[in-house]
């Protein structure tokens, strides 16, 4: 039925996905040389600096997807905004995380705060941490995906230019990868590109799986709700004007519904 | 962004009902009937402008105990002048809209046949008046109570940055009232979302601030910082604009 879509090609994406990260683990450990200074700890470089840059695009993708969301009042937008941002904000606690590691490996301290990079990440994870309370403290499911888009718009034009900002502050500390990837030696830029491309297509597949994981929720539910004899499912439940794309099958309202429930479930994994 | 007007069916049907009303209003008179009522409401109320300048004067008083400090200078004036400033305009921040959301603002203001962009620059107006009337009682309670070096020469300057820094706190403050106040936790919201946002523009408000207010060598504020906040009033009110739409349909 409709969940074709949805499932379509999350096995060949799994796949590719740790055949990605198994080769990118063996090339960070066994064919990347040591770095001089820092040896063995540099390698971290390999996990943190591609999680921060998928983490900062999820962010602005949400914001792309929400302004879909704006212009097609289509609940799917919401519902990939949602989850694009959801994963960023995993990602960022990930790199938060890993930045504090390496931190305290290379300069002694677990925070430092003459370094641009990870403060304006803090600052942009921060604000990025109340779109989940922001969407629960709504109960109109219309409004609530409405006002989530409103705010993953205006984070997302925040995303860079907070990073202009702190980084026009302090005096530059950090390794500029962005802009030196052609600096490094090329063994280390070949395995920092694999990484980059193994950690971008694990968020493409936590995104997909999300999406399936809610889909499917949402159309159990309203299976379950059918064959408990509740009639109408969903549609006549809501007074807000929401959009039901296909009519009446349960994977319509299921959409509506998901974009809830994500809101629901989401404090137990955002952790 | 107007022309999804037409499309509320609470704009449009109340409208047809009264002819009188559909005579419209242009832009300009739309905001200055908003802010008109809002400045009669607030002058009638008290209830915003007092509160924050107390809580400013208040909170002059916990750093002076807080960083166990007679006076302060520069960088560190600049950082407590602006921290207050921010916090007090949080006070504001939050109780902007809520008589609004309470006692059908909103929904009077949907029915009338006007464009809801009056809404946002006349809130955003209300606001930075809010602001500049605190600044005028913060400043000087700040340089009588802890500010080292005398007020006098660094006014210029301190006018400027402070009137690009309120631009900014009015544009992001109005839009994320909007958005918190129609949410169950409001009070708690507002402030969560605007402190993050805040953040550019306090690095910019005290970079500019702290060498007004050095004991020596005092300068004028740096030029670059000042083009970082008006740049960013700038993009934050493009994206005000374009999203506060979205924010009054319902």
């Amino acid at each position: 039925m409709s969940s074709r879509p949805y499932g379509n090609g999350l096995r060949a994406l799994s796949f590719a996905t740790v055949a990605a990260i198994t080769g990118a683990l063996a090339l960070v450990f066994f064919y990347a040389p040591l770095e001089a200074e820092q040896g063995f700890l540099q390698k971290i470089f390999y996990v943190h600096v591609p999680l921060a840059i998928v983490s900062l695009c999820g962010f602005v993708l949400g914001g792309l997807l929400a302004i879909q969301h704006l212009r097609t009042r289509d609940p799917r937008w919401d519902m990939r905004s949602y989850v694009a941002i959801h994963i960023a904000l995993i990602f960022g606690l990930g790199t938060l995380i890993t930045g504090s590691i390496w931190a305290k490996g290379s300069w002694g301290h677990w925070w430092v705060w003459n370094e641009p990079t990870l403060v304006s990440f803090l600052i942009v994870w921060l604000l990025y941490a109340t779109y989940q309370p922001l969407r629960f403290a709504i109960e109109d499911p219309e409004r609530q995906a409405r006002y989530a888009s409103v705010f993953a718009v205006t984070a997302g034009a925040f995303v860079p230019l907070n990073f202009i900002a702190v980084r026009m502050s302090t005096s530059y500390l950090h390794p500029r990868t962005l802009s030196s990837t052609s600096n490094l030696p090329g063994p280390m830029a070949l395995t920092f590109l694999i990484s980059l491309l193994a950690i971008t297509l694990l968020y493409a597949t936590l995104c997909k799986y999300e999406l399936t994981a809610k889909h499917t929720r949402a159309q159990v539910r309203a299976l379950r709700r059918r064959l408990s004899g509740e009639t109408a499912p969903a549609r006549g439940r809501s007074a807000a004007p929401v959009a039901l794309p296909d009519g009446a099958m349960p994977a319509a309202p299921g959409e509506t519904l998901g974009a809830r429930f994500g809101a629901g479930s989401a404090p137990g994994t955002a952790g | 962004m107007s022309a999804t007007l037409g499309e509320s069916p609470a704009a449009a049907a109340p409208a047809a009902g009264a002819p009188a009303a559909r005579r419209g209003a242009g832009f300009g008179s739309t905001v200055a009937a908003v802010l008109r009522k809002e400045l009669l409401v607030e002058l009638r109320t008290l209830e915003s402008v007092p509160a924050m300048s107390l809580f400013a004067v208040t909170t002059f008083v916990i750093f002076h105990f807080a960083l166990n400090r007679g006076s302060v200078e520069g960088d560190l004036a600049a950082g407590v002048l602006w921290v207050t400033l921010l916090f007090a305009a949080i006070l504001g921040v939050n109780r902007l809209f809520v008589a609004d959301a309470d006692q059908g603002g909103f929904d009077a203001f949907l029915l009338a046949p006007v464009d809801r962009t009056a809404l946002l620059v006349a809130k955003v107006l209300t606001l930075l008046g809010f602001l500049v009337a605190l600044e005028i009682v913060a400043v000087p309670a700040f340089s009588i109570l802890l500010l080292a070096p005398p007020v006098g020469p660094a006014l210029g300057g301190l006018a400027a940055t402070l009137a690009l820094g309120d631009l900014g706190v009015a544009v992001i403050g109005t839009l994320v009232a909007a958005m918190a106040v129609r949410t169950r936790a409001r009070d708690l919201l507002g402030p969560l979302l605007t402190l993050p946002l805040f953040v550019p523009i306090v690095i910019g408000g005290v970079r500019c601030t702290a060498p007004l207010l050095e004991l020596t060598h005092r300068s004028g504020p740096p030029a670059r910082w000042l083009a970082t906040l008006g740049v960013y009033d700038l993009v934050f009110g493009l994206l005000a604009f374009a999203l506060f739409d979205f924010l009054v349909e319902d």
